[in-house]
């Protein structure tokens, strides 16, 4: 289990019921670890500061990731975490390895502001 | 909007939480600014076995996350994910501006920490995370039964070289000198891998993709000649830099490999000013010499508000 303050996707049918009910999601699908760990905390600093959009994590090594994993938008990413951004159900942008804030906020007002 | 405070630190790793922590329960009015989360590096270290108090190793996000909360509990504000466009250092009245606010203050510490140094060759950006890493434990599975670059002869370059070792097919390590630079049981490890090969005295010069694998063009730093080899990804561990470009237009005296100049008392050049923590020209970077600076500043700041 990914020690966050995130909410945590758990499986294929969670992560379709959030991005359904919410225009604008973004995942990252990471582990514990110095690439994934500073993403995590940048999303949990944005969920207040971007209150439209869902912040969610998910663990990488759950099998239930695959839903991540296998997406063709992640299918060259060799770096953690792939992270997934969402809008009306549908991939609009995907990224590999780490992020910092300015880089995020980027993605943010390119695809879901 | 303009926010005023008595003290505004740059940076929320273990310098700048230690002096938040001093300077809140002393009751001065103190805000943190970070361009990422509270803990610098960390809170992505993965175990601290060194940081006095914990008998057993703690795990570095924990004990990031508990400074940040003692912080918290004594009063100090926090400005988290916060790009700083702007600052003035000088006078009595100093300021940040970050993400539209302006936040004025009469004394500063800076404790921005340090970052892994890029190559700054072209390719490696665009190929982060697609074939180029900064981390073993991380990235190293996706390379299973493949061949790769190491980047890098130091200690850090070496140790995630040897865990590695435990997915990939080979290992060329580049580096620059004609020694590795590592310690020598570390080092003497790798050469004898026959896994290891190491090109000696070389550079990378930049990264290209054929398909899924990289290309590495690398200079011969004795001969000028440049090398062509392809591999299934490289990885990069060549030091650390001081975080200082949000400062390069202010007065501050900086050493000639970029850190902050400071006196005993974590003073620089500029009256008001404080630098504490690996971002500070020093002789040795840990969590322990990091609270020890931002406690000193602090303690500045405080007998002299
Ligand atoms: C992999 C690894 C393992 C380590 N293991 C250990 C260990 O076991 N024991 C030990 O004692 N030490 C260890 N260290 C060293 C230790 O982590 C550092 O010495 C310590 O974190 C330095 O603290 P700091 O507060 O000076 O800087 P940092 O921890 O680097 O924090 C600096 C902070 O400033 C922020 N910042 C940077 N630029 C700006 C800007 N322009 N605006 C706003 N904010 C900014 C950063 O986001 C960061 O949060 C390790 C380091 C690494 C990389």
């Amino acid at each position: 289990m990914l020690q966050t303050n995130l909410e945590h996707v758990t499986s294929k049918e969670h992560l379709q019921q959030i991005i359904e009910s919410n225009e604008k999601v973004a995942v990252c699908c990471g582990r514990m670890g110095p690439m994934c760990i500073p993403v995590y905390e940048v999303f949990e600093v944005f969920g207040e500061k971007y209150p439209d959009i869902k912040f969610m994590d998910m663990e990488f090594d759950n099998p239930e990731a695959a839903v991540i994993r296998s997406l063709p938008e992640c299918s060259t990413f060799r770096g953690l975490p792939f992270t997934v951004y969402y809008r009306n159900g549908k991939v609009v942008k995907a990224t590999t390895s780490i992020q910092n804030a300015k880089q995020i906020k980027e993605v943010i007002e390119e695809v879901l502001s | 909007m303009s926010h005023h405070f008595d003290l505004i630190i740059i940076g929320a790793g273990p310098a700048g939480l230690a002096a938040a922590i001093y300077a809140s329960r002393a009751a001065i009015k103190t805000l943190v600014i970070d361009e990422s989360s509270a803990g610098g590096q960390v809170k992505t270290t993965h175990q601290v076995a060194n940081y006095p108090g914990f008998i057993e190793p703690v795990s570095g996000h924990q004990l990031a996350s508990n400074m940040k909360k003692q912080a918290e509990k004594y009063g100090t504000k926090f400005e988290l994910a916060a790009e700083i466009t702007d600052l003035n250092l000088v006078g009595a009245e100093k300021w940040v501006k970050a993400d539209g606010e302006t936040y004025t203050a009469k004394q500063i510490i800076i404790s921005t920490g340090s970052s892994p140094r890029l190559l700054n060759v072209p390719g490696e950006k665009e190929f982060k995370g697609g074939g180029i890493s900064y981390c073993a434990t991380c990235d190293g599975e996706f390379y299973t039964g493949k061949d790769i670059v190491v980047v890098g002869g130091g200690n850090s370059a070496m140790e995630e070289s040897l865990l590695l070792l435990q997915f990939v097919n080979s290992i060329t390590v580049i580096h620059q000198f004609d020694a590795l630079q590592a310690e020598k049981v570390t080092a003497e490890k790798m050469i004898q891998n026959p896994k290891v090969n190491i090109l000696w005295s070389h550079e990378p010069r930049g990264f290209e993709k054929n398909g899924e694998r990289m290309i590495i063009t690398a200079e011969n730093l004795k001969t000028k000649e440049m090398v062509t080899i392809e591999r299934d990804g490289v990885f990069i561990f060549v030091g650390m830099l001081p975080n200082v470009d949000a400062l390069k237009n202010t007065p501050l005296e900086f050493s000639k490999y970029g850190y902050i100049v400071t006196n005993e008392n974590m003073e620089t050049n500029i009256e008001g000013v404080y630098a504490a923590g690996d971002v500070r020209d020093k002789k040795y970077r840990q969590i322990a010499t990091a609270v020890g600076d931002g406690t000193v500043a602090s303690l500045e700041v405080i007998r002299k508000m």
